[in-house]
């Protein structure tokens, strides 16, 4: 101990340390927090799993998890969760990674970058019956949209307002919490870029295409796929927009689930529920795995640089 | 900035901002007009009888008073835990780590699955009130308060302050009321504005357990008047985003986006 440079700095107190500092005692601090977290987090992360694999007597029971993977309607809603998820992820991604690109193109903490930004935090947490409202007073019966279609064209879809209820008119709806979302965290990414980097490649002679296609894009990539997944959760874990705006039980997995709890209430089968949560959290895990290995490639490049 | 910039840039920003500001306008508009189908022009009539709802105005007091609740569990239970694992048991950082980021994998649905069970014995047992649902919330948040918290205690040496301060002769009470959590106030203020704007926008947990919270009560004003709940949307979006405004912090949102699961 004598002979440490750190000594006396603290610096080495995690590592060795008096004995005061490694008392067992310690380890109650940690008791409340194991508890509570307990309790309202793995408590009800536990029930989810296990539950899918048990029957109303808990007893092991793998056949009500056959029977819904089996089940086209089941198959069908988890599709199309999938389906809308991997689709607003893509709309979102380009045009929210376009307008932060667009936002770094003006002057950094001027006023208009402000709001965009205060604004897409406030946005990327506009779902539900809030957003249902925004849409319906938009492309609903008599909605602003709509009603200058039903003059211009009245044959136009947009006259109407039945494909708002469709997958890809709740995908349009969706693109709009997505959007903001994108902006938030895309926006540090491009913001990390050297201004060096396109003075070299202005002073090579590489023309302003070239700068994108070799280095711009290039560098973004990894980012913009992690940024991609991170929308794709997003999407995937909505419910309360899709269950106040379409409230078909079969249309989407969120949807599916809300019912067979609602119904729970009355006495039906829970498994259900549960073993279509656990079917949604693999997905969640799987795509989160993938981020994380992204985000992992992406710091490390980083911390070279 | 050439002219091809110039047009690339107003055209992304026309296009994205038509997108994200239509919606809004069309609630302005929507707000606006006549109760009856027949009449014609623009009306106040639903932004003022807004003070007048039924379960509108205890709804907002629910869900400040549920805000407050997440609040002060986040300061007496996770931050004080984040920090003794930080200083004393750096064995268990993964752990508690892991506890904090489960929520990203779990969604709000499938939160409301497991824990149905416990919210009905609550409501049996203990307490019928909205206010309870402040538990469930305060797990949500955990990612994003985990995430501010380490970063500022990996930018603060709190090795040093601690042993500073038991040098000093501060208890271990006052060493982390008064010298590590002052440390972490932007972590904290952070915290606490996605406390108010979780508790206002939550809808997937409280409408499955049944409990009036304030997207409840509008869904519930949306089916008998549709303008006033349009009018009390728009005018909740344009408080928080006042509020976001008026809160000056330079890397706010980074923090509190940097949900890093690596």
């Amino acid at each position: 101990m004598s002979n440490n440079p750190n000594r006396g700095t603290g610096v080495t107190l995690s590592s060795a340390g008096s004995r005061y500092w490694k008392s067992k005692s310690a380890y109650l601090g940690v008791i409340p927090f194991l508890v509570f977290t307990g309790i309202f987090l793995l408590y009800p992360t536990w029930n989810v799993v296990t539950g899918a694999f048990q029957d109303d007597k808990g007893q092991f029971d793998t056949a009500k998890v056959k029977e819904l993977a089996a089940s086209p309607i089941v198959r069908n809603a988890f599709y199309n969760s999938l389906e809308i998820s991997f689709k607003t992820a893509i709309f979102g991604a380009i045009l929210g990674g376009l307008f932060a690109w667009a936002l770094t193109t003006g002057k950094p903490g001027g006023i208009f970058y402000k709001i965009s930004v205060a604004l897409s935090s406030v946005l990327a947490q506009f779902g539900g019956v809030m957003l249902t409202f925004a849409f319906l007073a938009t492309f609903g019966f008599n909605g602003v949209i709509s009603s200058i279609f039903v003059k211009l064209s009245p044959d136009s879809f947009l006259a109407q307002s039945a494909w708002l209820y469709t997958l890809n008119g709740l995908a349009v709806v969706y693109t709009f919490f997505q959007i903001p979302l994108m902006v938030l965290v895309f926006l540090p990414t491009i913001e990390n870029m050297k201004p060096q980097w396109r003075e070299a490649s202005d002073s090579l002679g590489g023309s302003a295409r070239e700068y994108w296609v070799r280095v711009g894009i290039p560098v973004l990539t990894p980012s913009f796929f992690g940024a991609m997944l991170l929308l794709f959760v997003n999407s995937f874990s909505a419910y309360a927009t899709a269950a106040t705006l379409v409230n078909m039980s079969d249309f989407l997995t969120p949807l599916q689930i809300g019912n067979a709890l609602s119904s729970e209430v009355g006495g039906a089968n829970p498994q259900e529920a549960k073993a279509l949560s656990l079917a949604m959290v693999i997905v969640v895990i799987i795509v989160m795995f993938i981020y994380a290995q992204i985000r992992r490639r992406v710091s490390r490049w980083e911390s070279s640089r | 900035m050439t002219w091809k910039v110039k047009v690339w840039r107003y055209s992304i920003i026309g296009l994205v901002g038509f997108y994200l500001l239509m919606p809004l306008y069309s609630m302005l508009d929507f707000s606006t007009k006549p109760f009856a189908y027949f009449q014609k022009g623009r009306t106040l009539e639903a932004w003022k009888i807004i003070p007048s709802q039924p379960d509108l105005a205890i709804s907002i007091f629910r869900s400040l008073v549920s805000a407050a609740i997440v609040m002060t569990l986040i300061l007496i239970l996770i931050v004080p835990t984040v920090v003794w694992v930080h200083l004393k048991l750096p064995k268990l950082k993964r752990i508690v780590e892991l506890i904090c980021l489960i929520p990203l994998a779990i969604p709000a649905i499938v939160i409301v699955v497991g824990i149905a069970p416990l919210y009905r014995w609550i409501s049996i047992n203990i307490s019928e009130s909205p206010i309870t649902l402040s538990l469930v919330y305060s797990m949500l948040i955990l990612p994003y308060t985990y995430r501010s918290l380490s970063a500022a205690l990996d930018a603060a040496d709190i090795h040093t302050l601690a042993e500073a301060a038991r040098t000093l002769g501060a208890s271990t009470f006052r060493m982390m009321a008064g010298v590590i959590m002052p440390t972490l106030r932007t972590g904290i203020l952070n915290g606490s504005f996605i406390a108010i704007a979780l508790v206002l926008g939550e809808f997937t947990i409280s409408n499955l357990l049944n409990f009036k919270t304030f997207q409840v009560v509008i869904a519930q004003i949306g089916r008998t008047n549709g303008n006033v709940a349009v009018a009390v949307s728009l005018a909740s979006i344009l408080f928080v985003l006042l509020l976001l405004l008026l809160i000056p912090q330079k890397n706010r949102q980074k923090e509190v986006l940097d949900v890093d699961v690596a």
